[in-house]
């Protein structure tokens, strides 16, 4: 467990370290999430010490949220200004995302199984016309 | 030795906080189980309302909370590095599909910045508000370290994605149904793009597809936007 742990925060250093040195707008630990990926498909695999540590952080993942949720108590004065205009703001961006999303999806899969239709019935009129 | 003042010594010590933390969780989540994994009673927003409470009640300031609490905070940059390996089991998945998913992602993630941006603007939200609107839809601890870095409030954001993913999560069908969009595919990727983790536990309860394709969405949204979240604010009018 403690290989796996290693691991995690070595890649984080590496991404915080990067970020300072080259001022990239990234934070650290996103940026050492990516050179993990990059390390995963490079070695075409997780390390199973790895993969046992990762999951059992994951599976607590909303507990490490509190401590920085609940300074929502420091934020009262810009809840109280901006509270009621938030909640708009939410609601339509999210309903926007979604749909936008979901439309764009169908219409690209149509598009993909069209063309995949296609490929098919070309190499069917090709074989057809060999004969 | 009276009562006020063992009380008032029990308070300073660090580990007090971290044990009310997880006991706090711990509560919200036998609630969270106890209701059918009800959206509204999310664990997280329920600790942290709970938690709120208790250090109001108790007169407790902030930083005296979190200087406890902060072993918790500190796992969460090794854990966010942990997030590469479920982005890593997925990423097999897109091979097939490569060009339809990009296209999407693209467009929804740049959907889901655009739109809080504008939105925010058009009701009047100050700067850093925005700012802690715009990663709204990723996944949590990258939201956070974006709004952190960017300007914004990464409390305020803490909260905003929860809250953002716990909607995304009750107005999936309804939305999907409306929109007619029956795809298992089409309905795990809207949720993935707009409600990232939360969103992605709802897509299990439709199905697995629906719930493997929202976490893939999630991982893969959640790069994106930290690679152009940066970026458009750079350009962005304020």
């Amino acid at each position: 467990m403690l290989y796996g742990f290693c691991v995690l925060v070595l890649f984080q250093l590496i991404g915080e370290a990067a970020s300072t040195l080259l001022h990239l707008p990234l934070p650290g630990p996103v940026l050492g999430m990516l050179l993990l990926a990059f390390w995963c498909v490079w070695h075409r695999g997780v390390d199973p010490r790895l993969a046992q540590v990762a999951q059992g952080l994951l599976g607590y993942m909303g507990l490490l949220f509190v401590p920085a949720g609940v300074g929502l108590m420091l934020l009262g004065p810009v809840l109280r200004d901006q509270g009621l205009a938030m909640l708009p703001v939410l609601v339509l961006s999210l309903v926007i995302t979604m749909a936008v999303t979901a439309l764009t999806m169908k219409a690209m899969l149509n598009r993909h199984r069209r063309k995949l239709r296609n490929r098919v019935l070309v190499r069917r009129k090709g074989k057809a016309d060999e004969r | 030795m009276n009562v006020d003042a063992a009380f008032a010594s029990l308070k300073a010590a660090p580990l007090l906080w971290l044990l009310v933390t997880g006991l706090a969780y711990l509560l919200a989540e036998k609630l969270f189980r106890k209701s059918g994994h009800n959206p509204l009673l999310h664990p997280v927003l329920v600790a942290i309302a709970l938690i709120i409470v208790v250090l109001s009640v108790a007169r407790v300031p902030y930083p005296d909370y979190f200087s406890g609490a902060r072993l918790l905070h500190l796992l969460l940059g090794p854990a966010t590095v942990a997030l590469a390996v479920p982005l890593y089991d997925n990423l097999q998945r897109v091979r097939s599909l490569l060009v339809p998913l990009s296209v999407s992602l693209l467009v929804g993630g740049v959907t889901g910045i655009v739109s809080a941006l504008l939105l925010g603007k058009l009701f009047g939200l100050s700067w850093p508000v925005q700012v802690s609107f715009a990663p709204k839809s990723v996944t949590t601890p990258i939201a956070m370290a974006l709004a952190d870095k960017l300007g914004g409030l990464a409390p305020l954001t803490a909260n905003l994605v929860i809250i953002t993913g716990i909607l995304g999560a009750i107005i999936v069908v309804p939305l999907m149904r409306w929109l007619k969009v029956t795809g298992e595919i089409e309905q795990g990727l809207a949720l993935g793009v707009a409600a990232h983790g939360v969103g992605t536990a709802r897509g299990f309860q439709l199905s697995t597809t629906t719930g493997a394709f929202s976490g893939l969405a999630m991982g893969l949204n959640g790069v994106l936007t930290s690679i152009v979240l940066p970026v458009i604010l750079a350009f962005w009018p304020h």
